[in-house]
């Protein structure tokens, strides 16, 4: 039997409603209908009242959950895409991401936000923005890219004290699948290594994960290893895995889907940069999205986001820099 | 629904108890905030002071119709009469403005930006209208943990947050799911410089509770007796069950948008007007009149709560203040060993 990235998703709520009464999960059509992705399917039946349908207002769900929050709950809200988070932005990033900071008291509230490009898509059904987040204080930003992953850190996301922007791959949803939800339960802020190798280093996370370990595939036959962080959490980011590895390669490529001007990539590259300069053998680089919204056609779309053969193309230069 | 109600207090008038206590906070609040503003003038306050007044009785009467320990209320920019009639102690008020490292925020926040979320009281940020969800989401909250009981929640807004989208965001969200929340809106006629004229084109903001499908009242706000037994009857019917309520209060704003602000824009004919008159020395006539109090019971409180006011201010000015180099500087309440 084998499970996929969604399958885990909603396995997760499932297990986090029946072992936690202060949980609940909030948002659009998720209710009896289970979901725009079928992330909730089945479970308002299972728990009444607890799965709840919200207006089309993004702001309003964030605060309800801010307030729930206060009053000792534990919500899970659901963004429809995570593109319409932007309603949302100053709720999360002004009354959630500065409570703890402010008053002391904590905001264990986690956003589930269906993220990334699919085929099709356009451009306010595809974005990422985990870098947006990750830039405000007070936010912790996961962003995982194996099943096992989906399952353990929206677990452990809801059971931290603090507000929790999960990005879930909409690519990965139902594309990835494992044998079962049990695999290597890392803390949340540490990284894994996707992949093991010695000439260069990728660090990706989420869908760009996969891409780069194809992309790591093609150049073995040619010779090279090249080792795939995983960083799991954009924030907190575990600078020192990746250090590790680039001590190990000399070489660093940095990956991401989101567009590229700043963001989880940039942030990479400036850490290795800034504390292990030593360590390179070669100007580090990165990949992101192209400067433009998401465009629609399946066309433009796969030349718009990273995949296996820009990064393979980069990795090939930065191999004999 | 109700779109004006006439100054008709039943049954408050008998009230005297509670009518003496809203206009004590009043008076605590007004004797604060004068405190405040001259802090300010002589440059011991850093950042802006923001004052209520001119609207001491819809905040008031409506902070004395909650219940500390079970109600919630999350006052905004003009609510230090709210606060003091919720049970805000004058230290709160006195240490965030003076930057005292044992106020509620530590220093991390200033002025009106302080609260205590765990007493039923969340803090404000200084986004319009965002509350209304967060006290939404605090009842949702006792609702789906059974323990909502006759319990209420109830924020505040001026003019110009009605012209948000959090504010229609958050009644809607509210009146959706029927929850015992009280809306005061406290139309001060301006909102920082901007009029009523660039704000919003119905004749009375009142109008919007049809839209959202929740009750509303009106009233003028510097009528004491007639605002307090509004907001009263507005608190009543939440509790009751009867779904989200939209108070509007329509009143002058006695000061400027904050101390720095000598709101010159703001033109004669309205100061004189019968919305520029001050609340304050309505309920004082009013109780007066009413033989609810003795001219010599309001000295006395004068002289009284200026004493605790200049305590308050002491006490504040002796503590110390936060200290970068011992600060935490902890955005997040967990320690991972990344950042």
């Amino acid at each position: 039997m084998s499970v996929t990235y969604i399958d885990a998703i909603r396995e997760a709520q499932l297990k986090l409603l029946q072992d936690d009464p202060r949980v609940f999960i909030y948002g659009q059509d998720i209710s009896t209908f289970g979901g725009a992705f079928k992330a909730t399917k089945g479970l308002a039946d299972l728990f009444p009242g607890r799965v709840a349908d919200s207006p089309i207002s993004e702001d309003a769900m964030v605060g309800m959950a801010v307030g729930a929050a206060i009053e000792g709950m534990r919500p899970i809200i659901e963004m429809q895409f995570a593109d319409f988070s932007s309603v949302a932005f100053n709720q999360i990033v002004n009354q959630a991401g500065t409570h703890y900071y402010r008053t002391g008291v904590p905001m264990p509230i986690t956003i589930r936000m269906p993220s990334g490009g699919t085929a099709g898509s356009g451009p306010f059904h595809s974005q990422s923005m985990e870098g947006v987040y990750a830039q405000y204080p007070g936010l912790v930003v996961l962003t995982p890219a194996t099943v096992s992953d989906a399952y353990h850190m929206l677990i452990d996301g809801v059971a931290l004290d603090d507000p929790v922007i999960y990005c879930e791959h909409k690519y990965l949803y139902r594309w990835l699948k494992a044998e079962s939800m049990a695999g290597e339960r890392l803390p949340i802020g540490k990284a894994r290594i996707a992949r093991p190798g010695r000439h260069a280093t990728v660090v990706a996370y989420s869908a760009m994960v996969h891409e780069s370990v194809r992309a790591a595939e093609d150049l073995r036959n040619e010779g090279w290893e090249v080792e795939v962080v995983d960083l799991r959490s954009v924030k907190p980011l575990d600078t020192e895995t990746v250090l590790e590895s680039v001590a190990r390669t000399g070489r660093l490529l940095a990956v991401g889907e989101s567009f590229p001007w700043g963001g989880a990539t940039a942030e990479v590259v400036s850490r290795v940069v800034q504390d292990g300069f030593h360590l390179l053998d070669a100007p580090p680089m990165r990949i992101n999205a192209r400067d433009t919204p998401v465009p629609y056609h399946p066309k433009l779309w796969s030349a718009h986001r990273p995949g296996q053969d820009l990064i393979r193309e980069t990795l090939r230069q930065l191999l004999v820099y | 629904m109700q779109l004006a109600t006439q100054p008709k207090p039943a049954g408050l008038a008998g009230n005297t108890e509670f009518l003496r206590k809203v206009y004590q906070a009043m008076l605590r609040a007004r004797i604060l905030e004068n405190k405040m503003s001259s802090l300010y003038k002589a440059g011991k306050i850093v950042g802006g002071v923001y004052l209520g007044r001119g609207q001491e009785a819809v905040s008031a009467g409506l902070g004395a119709s909650l219940v500390k320990g079970k109600d919630f209320f999350a006052p905004l920019i003009r609510d230090q009469a709210g606060r003091t009639a919720f049970g805000e102690p004058l230290l709160d008020c006195t240490r965030t403005y003076l930057g005292s490292v044992l106020g509620p925020t530590r220093g991390r926040d200033g002025n009106v930006h302080r609260g205590r979320p765990k007493e039923g009281m969340p803090t404000m940020i200084s986004h319009l209208g965002v509350q209304l969800s967060v006290v939404a989401g605090m009842l949702f909250a006792k609702r789906l943990q059974g323990t909502l009981g006759d319990r209420v929640g109830a924020t505040c807004l001026g003019d110009g947050a009605t012209s948000t989208g959090s504010f229609h965001e958050g009644l809607n969200f509210a009146a959706v799911e029927r929850l015992p929340f009280v809306l005061v809106v406290t139309n001060n006629q301006y909102a920082y410089s901007t009029p009523n004229t660039s704000q919003f084109a119905c004749a009375d903001l009142v109008e919007k509770a049809r839209g959202y499908g929740v009750g509303g009242l009106s009233v003028d706000g510097t009528d004491f007796l007639a605002t307090v037994s509004v907001v009263g009857e507005a608190v009543r019917r939440a509790r009751a069950g009867e779904g989200p309520q939209l108070v509007v209060a329509h009143v002058l704003r006695l000061s400027g948008h904050g101390e720095h602000d000598d709101a010159s824009y703001v033109p004669q004919e309205m100061r004189s007007s019968h919305c520029g008159r001050d609340c304050m020395d309505v309920a004082r006539t009013q109780l007066l009149e009413l033989g609810a109090v003795t001219a010599d019971e309001i000295a006395g409180w004068e002289e009284q709560y200026a004493e605790e006011v200049q305590q308050a201010v002491a006490q504040a000015q002796q503590e110390p203040q936060p200290d970068p180099d011992t600060e935490d500087w902890m955005a997040v309440s967990t320690h991972f060993p990344a950042r």
